[in-house]
């Protein structure tokens, strides 16, 4: 159970002339949360847009369950399971919550290469299901992203997600802007996820949202990790000390 | 309808709100003059309305993946002026109307490749190609119009009915296959993600530029369609047909709910708001009021139409926030 899902070595990403990410390495254990901190201008973005497929790093590697992977479209790298939500573009919010957790995925009948009508009754229903395991109970599948929380929206995504049977999940500054009550419900989401086999990578500036879900915490500045412990080898004011002195 | 069909989550869709006001609107010029739905009437004006229908749908469509077309009034007279010239120059009807139809295809893809290859707003590369097709069909109508050629089989496509001619037929078809890709097919899931938020749509693996450039292409192929047949229908084709027939299709496309920012709008909106604009127009003839208040009476419908929408839509996003409070 401890093997690493995801190993990082060497990465750099440079743009224009700015050395955004410098020579990253990381091991990801399989079913654990990390928390992967820093401030704004860290490199946590570069990072995470290079795992999931939207860039690809200048140099390094990255070797996914084992295999080296070099992913050329976050298609690649969902197809392999790793799952990335975007901090405020996760869903489309004119759109239902069922029509959003099976964009780019549908479920198709009388199909004409990869076009097709959407199964909708079975979507709709499958959505509801994909709600319910993440203990999120909403009205109706119809009903539009908009009309949701800030919370509720997060679970949305986490059941996408799971449907999907994600293998890593990384979130993106998933508690910005929630209350606190809201908080406490994304991060309860986010503890569920280890016991279902997921592990989620938790990006935040916000120590301490991740500080008590995380297993494992990684701490950015300026392009680099300056620190890379277990919880237990670690508190939160040695981590809140490095985050604001670097 | 669903087991959460309500009448609430009925009256928050804009193309309800369209319909009503078609309603209002069909029932106050009938007030005005009860000849307005004589049968007379319904054949001039659905004689005419299924080339509007057409063109407001590419434009729906579109509109709804988040760009815009400017060009397909000039499209509208470009594509009918070169299929007659080329049958003028000894092409056969058919494969003449293939390429006019063809060329439609190639002034879209022009669009969205300017567009988004250069990333600029759609506005933008559609006004320039406004400009550009309606000087080539100018150009093309080589000084004065051509006399149209009665070997194209013109028939087929706008026959007179009893009621209706062909052409509306032809719309419906369009309206119901594009419908069907529009709100039943994955094509027309990730036509609503684009639009809706293109971001969101491509960390989700959808290729929004892909998307868009079928929007373009539909679009382009739609507005040179319609002016297909609407030069059949006249017998005549003209190098002024289709002038301001751009910002009267996203009037209707609008009236009939479609968002200015994408993501919203439906088919059946735009055909409402492509009928609601010609009744419009006989109405305030029939009722005789000055034509000239037509556009006067649009303008309105245009404004009061968005103001209403953005009202529903915010309505709806609050009932949903409050209910995030409790």
């Amino acid at each position: 159970m401890m093997e690493d899902i995801i190993v990082c070595e060497g990465l750099n990403k440079y743009y224009s002339g700015v050395h955004a990410l410098k020579d990253l390495s990381l091991k990801i254990k399989k079913d654990s949360v990390v928390g992967l901190i820093g401030d704004n201008g860290a490199g946590k973005s570069t990072l995470i847009k290079i795992l999931s497929g939207a860039h690809k790093p200048d140099s390094g590697h990255i070797y996914f369950e084992g295999n080296k992977v070099n992913f050329k479209s976050t298609k690649e790298a969902m197809n392999l399971g790793i799952e990335t939500i975007y901090q405020y573009s996760a869903l489309i919010p004119e759109m239902s919550i069922a029509r959003n957790i099976f964009i780019g995925r549908e479920q198709t009948t009388y199909n004409v290469g990869t076009f097709g009508l959407m199964k909708t009754k079975t979507m709709q229903d499958d959505a509801m299901k994909a709600l319910t395991d993440v203990e999120l109970h909403l009205r109706s599948p119809d009903t539009p992203v908009n009309q949701l929380s800030g919370g509720e929206r997060q679970g949305v995504v986490i059941a996408r997600a799971m449907y999907f049977k994600s293998k890593v999940l990384i979130l993106d500054e998933p508690t910005n802007h929630l209350s606190v009550k809201e908080t406490n419900k994304v991060l309860r989401f986010v503890e569920g996820l280890k016991t279902q086999g997921v592990t989620s990578i938790f990006i935040t500036h916000n120590l301490s949202h991740v500080y008590p879900i995380a297993d494992h915490l990684c701490v950015m500045a300026r392009g680099e990790k300056i620190a890379d412990m277990n919880k237990e080898d670690t508190t939160i004011d040695e981590l809140t000390n490095l985050l604001v002195n670097g | 309808m669903n087991k959460n069909f309500s009448l609430r989550s009925l009256l928050v869709r804009p193309e309800v709100a369209t319909f009503l006001m078609f309603l209002a609107i069909m029932i106050g010029f009938y007030i005005a003059n009860e000849r307005f739905l004589d049968a007379r009437n319904i054949r001039i004006v659905m004689g005419i309305t299924p080339e509007y229908i057409i063109v407001a749908i590419g434009i729906a469509i579109l509109m709804i993946s988040g760009e815009f077309d400017l060009s397909v009034g000039s499209v509208f007279a470009l594509v009918p002026m070169t299929i007659v010239q080329m049958v003028h120059q000894g092409i056969p009807p058919w494969f003449a109307i293939f390429l006019g139809l063809m060329i439609g295809i190639i002034v879209g893809f022009v669009n969205g490749f300017i567009t988004l290859r250069f990333g600029i707003p759609s506005f933008i590369a559609t006004l320039g190609m406004l400009y550009i097709a309606r000087s080539l069909t100018t150009v093309a109508t080589a000084g004065f119009p051509p006399p149209f050629p009665h070997i194209l089989p013109n028939e087929l496509f706008v026959y007179q009915f009893e009621l209706f001619r062909a052409s509306l037929y032809w719309a419906l078809l369009v309206a119901v296959v594009l419908g069907v890709m529009l709100h039943r097919s994955n094509v027309g899931n990730w036509i609503y993600a684009t639009g809706g938020d293109q971001n969101a749509a491509s960390s989700m693996g959808i290729k929004t530029g892909n998307v868009k450039m079928f929007c373009f292409i539909l679009c382009g192929f739609l507005a040179g369609f319609a002016g297909m047949i609407q030069t059949f229908r006249l017998e005549a084709p003209l190098p002024s047909q289709g002038y301001l027939l751009e910002l009267e299709s996203i009037a209707a496309a609008v009236i009939g709910g479609v968002s200015l920012f994408g993501g919203i709008g439906t088919v059946f909106g735009a055909v409402i708001g492509a009928i609601l604009i010609r009744f419009l127009e006989s109405g305030i003839i029939m009722a005789r009021i000055d034509a000239e208040w037509f556009r006067a009476g649009l303008g309105s419908l245009i404004i009061i139409a968005v103001v209403f929408n953005t009202f529903i839509s915010r309505r709806a996003t609050r009932i949903g926030q409050n209910k995030a409070k409790d």
